[in-house]
């Protein structure tokens, strides 16, 4: 890959990034930074484990993430995660796995191929997604289900899916502004796997999801000084104030 | 323009067709003297919606060349108009980058007498441009990751251009053979010039775009790990400084212009004018007085401070442009905008390694600053918000100031610099 950060050792918490050689379509690795950025800042010490599609998912890990793609990396990466089965024995084990975008629908139970039809998905999570009328692409503004905790969605999506929740699913969020999975609900989770259409650096403007997930992997964080995310907090509200809600 | 060849050409179209480049050249002066722009798309706008054909009866009897690729197109187009001056004749060609129907219309029709034609081309239009002017030569410089928001996906659109230029088998395709994407699409083409021009950006080849399969690399060559798709051997090859020509001779290239990624673009138009029998001696003079493109690269003095503006769109142009910065402790400006031409989505920005910007004053601005700040944040760049490029210079103190911008941000500070650039 075009980068990683060198040098740690030990164990820390395990970020596993999910075939960024196919599915990292625009600023995915934003979100591993995150991640990594708020454990240190809490004095969490970090693994980063990058695994291209030709490598093993290691079965260890303590947090997935799984980003875009095109069509295409789309079924293979699908084809590939189902045949190492590493994810999967993750997942079964309490590991938190967080998807965008194309990683979103890959999660499900089937997707929506190259010509619209039905592919077998890796099943980690009830739903369902197939292809809509129309693209949706733009800022997404969205209400997170309470029992979560975690303030308003804000976010970019570009997609052409639409997905369905099964009984298995909760609604990660209710949309205010956007298409999300089309049916004005956004994302899905259920126990600690985690999916949203929101694309790319999804926890860059989004903090508190950021938090959700590393709270699932290491327990009950502490408060991070103001100053460390000032910036951060100054972009979401610009964001939301850009779109009006 | 002379009024009376102009006439000549014209009156060689069919009545609709002249009627219309007159309505659309009228209307572009109106577009001029309003101030809105150069006039270099409406023209070609209203004169497509009186006669839709009016690209390809313009294109007709003259020799075209189509430029595309994600990075590098206008400065392409310029190098490659810059060599073929060498054969003395008028050059008809969009130099400001309007580089879908439109534009190249208005550039076709600006130059009824011009026998040759070297156009930009936007990526998801060479299909159809390629049918619209029979284009005699396309070139093909990069394929990745840009604009998503509007742009079809990279691997569809080489797709596409496979499709196409198999179609056009008349047409002669000058490609960058160190692209797997690039080369895929030419794959099918009946004549090819193959360009070792190097690739910087890697995140968008990893996989065979043939069969999905891990390409393996060593250098500038890959090749798939499970089928037959390797690198076609090149005859152009960009080396350091050098190029090397199809017959072995190594020239150094010493361009005014700076950076790896234009000594490729460099290459492909000594490909181009080869093609069209300009020697690569007699090419190269031409290419080393070109000193800036639209406003690129230029340098500009402003409250005594020697400030040079860089344009860079997306993930692998700002690696290049990285590339290019005058070394530390010189200031750089940073300037990211994500109106409509820059793509309204500013999640690019985490694909570009901000940590070699460490070691100096670095300032941010633009529309989206704050998208920039967190990005910079993330890899520990330290940095300061600005408000306009006079706050950078104040603050900055020193007689160099690198300026890198996306477009519409490029474009607010040669506004601001008064044109001069
Ligand atoms: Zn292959």
């Amino acid at each position: 890959m075009g980068y990683g950060y060198p040098g740690y050792a030990g164990r820390g918490l395990r970020l596993v990034w999910i075939y960024p050689d196919l599915l990292s379509t625009y600023g995915d690795r934003g979100n591993l930074l995150v991640l990594e950025r708020r454990a240190r800042l809490r004095g969490i010490p970090v693994d980063v484990t990058l695994v291209n599609s030709d490598q093993r998912v290691p079965p260890d890990g303590d947090i997935y993430l799984m980003g875009g793609g095109e069509d295409l990396p789309q079924i293979l990466a699908t084809r590939r995660l189902r045949a190492d089965g590493g994810l999967g024995a993750a997942v079964h084990r309490g590991a938190v796995l967080f998807a965008v975008c194309a990683g979103y629908q890959m999660i499900g139970r089937e997707f929506g191929g190259a010509e619209g039809q039905p592919m077998e998905g890796l099943g980690l999570l009830d739903i369902r997604s197939g292809r809509g009328e129309r693209r949706g692409v733009g800022e997404v503004v969205a209400d997170v289900d309470p029992a979560l905790n975690v303030p308003r969605l804000t976010g970019f999506e570009n997609h052409q899916g639409v997905t369905s929740l099964g009984p298995g699913a909760k609604p990660l969020a209710r949309v205010l502004t956007g298409v999300g999975n089309g049916d004005g609900t956004e994302g899905a989770y259920a126990g600690r796997v985690l999916g949203t259409y929101l694309h790319g650096p999804a926890l860059v403007r989004n903090p508190g999801l950021a938090d959700l997930l590393l709270t699932w992997a290491a327990g009950p964080l502490q408060p991070l000084v103001p100053a460390a995310e000032e910036l951060a907090l100054r972009l979401r509200g610009e964001r939301l104030a850009a779109v009006g809600s | 323009m002379d009024q009376t060849t102009d006439m000549a050409r014209r009156s060689r179209l069919p009545i609709r067709a002249r009627l219309a480049t007159t309505v659309g050249g009228a209307a572009a002066t109106v577009s001029r003297l309003a101030g809105r722009g150069d006039g270099s798309v409406i023209g070609g706008v209203i004169g497509l919606r009186l006669e839709p054909g009016l690209l390809s009866l313009l294109a007709q009897g003259r020799q075209v060349v189509l430029v595309t690729g994600t990075n590098g197109k206008t400065t392409t187009t310029r190098l490659i108009t810059a060599a073929l001056g060498a054969l003395g004749q008028e050059i008809a060609s969009n130099a400001f980058g309007a580089n879908m129907e439109a534009g190249l219309t208005s550039a076709l029709s600006r130059a009824p007498d011009a026998t040759l034609a070297v156009l930009e081309v936007d990526e998801k239009y060479i299909p159809a441009m390629l049918e619209a002017t029979a284009a005699r030569v396309v070139v093909l410089l990069n394929l990745s990751r840009d604009q998503m928001d509007r742009a079809a996906e990279i691997w569809m659109l080489a797709r596409r251009w496979r499709a196409a230029l198999a179609a056009a088998p008349g047409c002669r395709v000058v490609a960058n053979a160190d692209d797997p994407l690039v080369a895929w699409a030419a794959g099918e083409a009946r004549q090819v010039t193959w360009v070792g021009a190097g690739q910087r950006w890697r995140d968008d080849s990893w996989c065979c775009p043939h069969c999905g399969s891990h390409l393996l690399r060593d250098g500038d060559d890959w090749r798939c790990g499970e089928c037959s798709n390797r690198r076609p051997p090149v005859s152009w090859v960009l080396t350091g400084d050098q190029v090397i020509d199809p017959m072995g001779r190594a020239r150094r290239l010493d361009l005014a212009l700076p950076g790896r990624a234009n000594r490729a673009n460099a290459v492909v138009a000594l490909a181009v004018a080869d093609a069209f029998g300009v020697s690569t001696a007699q090419a190269l003079r031409e290419l080393r007085n070109v000193t800036s493109v639209a406003g690129r690269y230029t340098q500009v003095s402003r409250r005594g401070c020697e400030i040079r503006l860089l344009l860079a769109k997306n993930p692998a142009g700002w690696l290049e442009a990285l590339d290019v910065l005058a070394p530390p402790p010189v200031p750089v400006l940073l300037s990211v905008n994500a109106q409509g031409p820059d793509g309204r989505d500013t999640s690019w920005l985490w694909d570009v390694d901000y940590r070699r910007l460490r070691e100096r004053p670095v300032f941010v601005d633009g529309e989206r600053k704050m998208d920039l700040a967190v990005r910079l944040e993330a890899d520990e760049v330290p940095f300061q918000l600005v408000s306009g490029i006079d706050e950078a210079v104040g603050l900055a103190r020193a007689p160099h100031l690198e300026v890198l911008a996306n477009y519409t941000a490029f474009q607010q500070y040669r506004a601001v610099l008064g044109r001069a650039v």
